[in-house]
């Protein structure tokens, strides 16, 4: 018996809703780049299901293409962490609030 | 109920795989150890282990009590959950690992599609047993080791996997099983066609097993012994264990993909076939050798027992022998495929390890720098070159008609050409900077 | 029936880690949690038949991203934010809010089930092997965002080599 389609659906779901509470709840800096790192991955199951259902192979490369840019953003995110931590000692997103001192 | 019982039945001979590798993998990384020990002698002119049994072939039994028996002290402000389980993820990873290679070919847990990918994958998720395992220590040496170690494995990463596609362009397919058929249909190992690319794997593979001369991360004399230094005891031999399964892993996946995994040599030609009595020819060998020590032994019980292992040999030597003696087409010489491929496989795996440990005690260390520089410098572009240089072959062959003994041979040259000029400027630079006296 | 359990084993693996990613007071431990989240999210493409996708999250995210992210978490000293407030200010609108989204988001998948074949399990009909299917697709349809990609690598490379150099 295979899975329906709307059961992957709802888990993307859970999962993209996990990770907005962990965006706009959280103080850390890198914790709300790892929950967008958990948003994206919910992104990626829903492509995959559908692609499943669907029957081509557009929503794999379509993740394929998220995950390269997940990989991007997570550098130049961390990049322009270490970057302000060096700055201001800091690392929660209430206190990066100065453009410049 | 019953369909779980059904579910077993219909898996058992992956069960009994993953059985043997998770039961014999361990004592096997033990005697590799010993090997490794002996070999280490030979080098240098001694004899090595020989006192815990017969030429010290009981050593790794001994090794393994001691450790457990050790006591097991944990870093006070150490983190305990992640200390506890940063060994376990190097083993976990190493292991799993092993589990899409196929040995021989009844031997294998699963034909993944994505096989060797799997592999590398899932031996690089190895990092992250180091990486905690260092941090976890609280000790400035550990963490500094372990950055260093993660930073080395992420850099030849790339070298391996580029020289992997070099090799995977020939193959056209990812899967284990196939790689090695694709080879008994070429009726040519792919190290012949792509010896670069053979080249670029081993170093790289040395790397990625922290082996020397890349061992930096945990020599003794530099960091103590890196990610390793706060654990002692059982914990310690995890990640011994995990090193050595990393080692087994790597040798593996180059003896699938480059050396023909399970074929004999010359497996096409039935010329050749004189070939297939050489896994009993060996073990008489060694069970002849073990007769003629066995008298010169000091005392009884190792008489007895180097003749016990005499005996053991030459009853394997009658099992290898048995499917060619035996009527074609009966039971007995249908395992031939299955016990020949096996030996045949381990006993590429056993060259290439030796390899490891010939490198090992020629040469001397590399700086972290030279290390670094080497793989980003050297290693990456060679690789990326290789890859274009395969594929410029195939397209020769395939599609412009050229014969392989001119394509393939062709850009080797220019491959190594390329080499040349990138160790030529690489030598460059490491004058200008001894002169200056400044590092990179 | 090996089908559920495995979907069920990875699904609630994944919600689990999930969450706990976002209610950890220590950086690492958030680190490891994510990782198992990833590695959840790639048995689920493996249990979709996704084989290329689930080596490509295993190697690209578990194994490099994740690193990254650890390296970071390492080299910056993260002893004090262990003692500060987690959870911002507004947290309850941010709550609030989030869930709002999910019941939106629920209801419209459970509307829309009978619509497309959402509620059915997707067809039977096998697709070839992923790996050549996707390279088949990527090299020819694709071929443009593919290369705006590696071009969008290069450059966050280059990025993130600048960001965090010492002096610049």
């Amino acid at each position: 018996m295979m899975i329906p389609t709307s059961h992957y659906l709802f888990l993307s779901l859970g999962l993209f809703t996990i990770g907005v509470i962990g965006v706009v709840t959280r103080r850390n800096v890198i914790i709300i780049l790892m929950s967008i790192e958990l948003m994206l991955n919910a992104v990626n199951i829903n492509l995959v299901a559908f692609s499943r259902l669907v029957g081509s192979a557009e929503g794999h490369v379509f993740a394929i293409f998220v995950i390269t840019d997940a990989a991007a953003e997570a550098a130049v995110g961390l990049g322009i962490i270490i970057a302000f931590f060096r700055n201001r000692e800091t690392l929660l997103g209430d206190e990066m609030d100065l453009l410049k001192w | 109920m019953q369909t779980l019982i059904n579910f077993v039945i219909s898996i058992w001979v992956q069960l009994v795989c993953a059985l043997v590798i998770v039961a014999v993998l361990p004592l096997v990384a033990g005697y590799i150890v010993l090997m490794e020990r002996k070999v280490m002698a030979d080098m240098q002119a001694r004899l090595g282990p020989m006192r815990v049994g017969p030429h010290g072939l009981l050593q790794p039994i001994a090794d393994a009590v001691k450790l457990l028996l050790k006591e097991d002290i944990i870093p006070d402000e150490a983190d305990k959950g992640i200390f506890w389980i940063a060994p376990l993820i190097s083993v976990t990873a190493g292991m799993l690992a092993m589990s899409a290679l196929a040995i021989g070919p009844w031997f294998q847990i699963a034909d993944l599609n994505v096989g060797l990918l799997f592999v590398v994958g899932i031996g690089a998720l190895g990092i992250f047993g180091i990486v905690l395992g260092g941090w976890s220590s609280n000790s400035h040496y550990s963490l500094l080791g372990a950055l260093r170690s993660a930073a080395q494995l992420v850099s030849y990463e790339t070298a391996a996997g580029l020289a992997i596609v070099g090799a995977l362009l020939l193959a056209g397919t990812l899967s284990t099983r196939e790689i090695i058929e694709t080879q008994e249909d070429y009726g040519v190992w792919f190290v012949f066609a792509a010896p670069v690319g053979f080249f670029i794997y081993v170093v790289a593979s040395i790397a990625e097993t922290n082996r020397a001369p890349f061992d930096l991360p945990e020599a003794e004399s530099e960091l103590v012994a890196g990610y390793m230094t706060e654990y002692s005891g059982f914990r310690w031999a995890l990640y011994f264990l995990a090193e050595y399964t990393n080692m087994v892993v790597v040798a593996s996946i180059a003896t699938t993909l480059f050396l023909g995994g399970w074929l004999r040599p010359f497996a096409g030609t039935t010329a050749f076939n004189f070939l297939d009595g050489f896994p009993s020819l060996l073990m008489l060998v060694v069970a002849g050798y073990c007769f003629y020590r066995a008298p010169k032994q000091p005392v009884k019980i190792q008489k007895m027992f180097l003749v016990v292992v005499a005996g053991l040999f030459i009853l394997v030597a009658a099992i290898f022998a048995a499917p060619l003696m035996a009527p074609a087409g009966s039971l007995v010489a249908s395992a031939k495929p299955g016990l020949h491929g096996a030996f045949w496989f381990l006993l590429k795996v056993g060259l290439y390890l030796y390899l490891f440990m010939w490198l090992r005690f020629t040469f001397p260390r590399y700086r972290f720098d030279q290390l670094m520089r080497l793989g980003w410098q050297f290693l990456i572009p060679l690789s990326i070159v290789n890859v274009m240089g395969i594929g410029l072959a195939l397209v020769l062959h395939r599609q412009l008609g050229w014969s392989h003994w001119t394509a393939f041979p062709l850009t080797t040259i220019l491959t190594l050409v390329v080499a040349g000029m990138l160790a030529s400027a690489g030598a460059k630079k490491d004058k200008e900077h001894a002169v200056v006296g400044e590092e990179a | 029936m090996l089908d559920q359990i495995v979907f069920y084993f990875f699904a609630t693996l994944a919600v689990i880690s999930a969450v706990l990613v976002v209610t950890r007071r220590n950086v690492v431990q958030s680190a490891i949690f994510l990782i198992t989240a990833l590695l959840a999210t790639a048995g689920i493409f493996l249990q979709l038949h996704a084989e290329f996708l689930f080596i490509v999250q295993v190697i690209l995210y578990a194994g490099g991203i994740m690193v990254l992210f650890v390296f970071v978490i390492m080299l910056i000293n993260m002893d004090v934010s262990l003692h500060q407030v987690q959870f911002n200010r507004q947290w309850w609108l941010g709550l609030l809010l989030a869930l709002v989204l999910g019941a939106q988001l629920t209801v419209a998948i459970a509307v829309g089930r009978s619509g497309l074949p959402l509620g059915e399990p997707a067809p039977a009909t096998a697709l070839e092997p992923s790996t050549q299917l996707v390279g088949r697709v990527l090299f020819s349809e694709y071929m443009l965002p593919f290369e705006i990609a590696s071009i969008l690598l290069l450059v966050a490379m280059i990025g993130a080599v600048v960001m965090a150099k010492k002096k610049v």
